[in-house]
């Protein structure tokens, strides 16, 4: 009988387990908070949607020019942009691990490693081109097109397309 | 105060408010600052075709969803109540090579001789509007994430794989604004 439940606990552990696995290699969902909470504390990250979509227009990281500039060497812009935001970044996590700083709601802050896979650079190439096609990545297009070209919603609508074809060919692509 | 916000931002003070954005995230509920796991999102809510990569609840990562409509909201703010009259300041090395394409519009930071409506019905307007956004969908999440994601979350934890995704990136932005958008704006 005990062996009979551990192997259906150590099966629903590898079911898990496996998810777990798919989910981790690029969302971060994993450490996501388990309590329950009512959809409206979702607004706190849509004021920070707001933050940074004002920003990206501000600071013209929405621009096809900046980029191209960016890519061409042609300009310094785009790189102090990235640059001081991973330098704010580092410092911000190196305080978070050292002071043990906690959520609002008092849960640990939690850090996944990433693991490498040859899709970082495939993949990674295959973003870089067509970023410099369309002279923005995820973020800007969704800001573009609140800032009102229309025509970007084809742009981001095809981007959910290309993910989905990635989804249905995955297991067929090198990983 | 208003007419500082106006003009174009300087990249020290974009950076600033871009980074912090990650500790924010981290704060404000243990999330990881990344936009293009929002397609995914979107595959798994509306079309999951039973596919095992769609298969997982979406519902618990609506967060992310708010953010990117936050964003959107962002770009229509900011595009209504803070714009700036002025001509997006453009290199003119990069002038010069989009005027022999006949783009000479610097009135929006989208060159919208390129991107609009009617373009769609040309093979130029269809790769520019419609093959580079699927690159962009198909790569990121071929990658496992994008600019945000990689290049500024994953920097930010000291992740290797981020880095080496962060260099494909430009790698393939490198090849393709140095080589292949020049081809495609002749078209």
């Amino acid at each position: 009988m005990s062996k009979i439940k551990s192997g259906a606990t150590a099966a629903i552990a590898e079911t898990i387990n496996t998810d777990f696995e798919v989910r981790s290699l690029d969302t971060h969902c994993v450490n996501a908070s388990q309590k329950e909470v009512p959809l409206w504390h979702n607004l706190k990250y849509m004021l920070m949607g707001i933050f940074f979509g004002v920003i990206l227009i501000k600071s013209e990281v929405i621009s096809w020019f900046r980029i191209q500039e960016m890519f061409r060497l042609e300009s310094f812009h785009m790189y102090g942009v990235i640059g001081t935001a991973v330098v704010v970044g580092i410092i911000s996590i190196l305080l978070i691990k050292k002071l043990k700083i906690k959520t609002i709601r008092g849960e640990e802050i939690e850090f996944q490693d990433k693991r490498f896979t040859k899709g970082q650079v495939i993949g990674g190439l295959i973003f870089g081109v067509g970023w410099a096609i369309t002279g923005a990545c995820p973020g800007p297009l969704l800001a573009q097109l609140g800032s009102g070209v229309g025509v970007i919603a084809v742009t981001i609508l095809s981007a959910v397309a290309g993910t989905w074809v990635y989804g249905k060919f995955r297991e067929k692509l090198p990983n | 105060m208003l007419e500082i916000l106006r003009h174009p931002w300087h990249w020290s003070t974009a950076g600033v408010l871009i980074g912090l954005i990650v500790p924010l995230l981290l704060i404000l509920g243990n999330k990881n600052f990344g936009i293009s796991a929002n397609l995914r999102h979107i595959c798994a809510a509306c079309f999951p075709a039973n596919i095992d990569f769609f298969k997982y609840d979406w519902r618990k990562e609506v967060w992310n969803l708010f953010f990117a409509v936050g964003i959107i909201i962002g770009g229509f703010l900011a595009a209504t109540y803070l714009h700036d009259p002025e001509q997006v300041k453009v290199a003119p090395t990069l002038v010069a090579d989009l005027a022999q394409n006949g783009i000479d519009d610097f009135s929006n930071q989208v060159p919208t001789q390129l991107f609009n409506w009617y373009n769609l019905l040309t093979i130029k307007g269809l790769i520019f509007i419609v093959l580079g956004g699927f690159l962009v969908g198909f790569g990121t999440r071929y990658a496992g994430g994008c600019t945000s994601g990689h290049a500024i979350s994953g920097l930010a934890n000291l992740q290797m794989p981020s880095l080496v995704a962060t260099i494909c990136f430009m790698v393939g932005g490198f090849i393709s604004a140095n080589w292949i958008v020049p081809f495609l704006l002749k078209l």
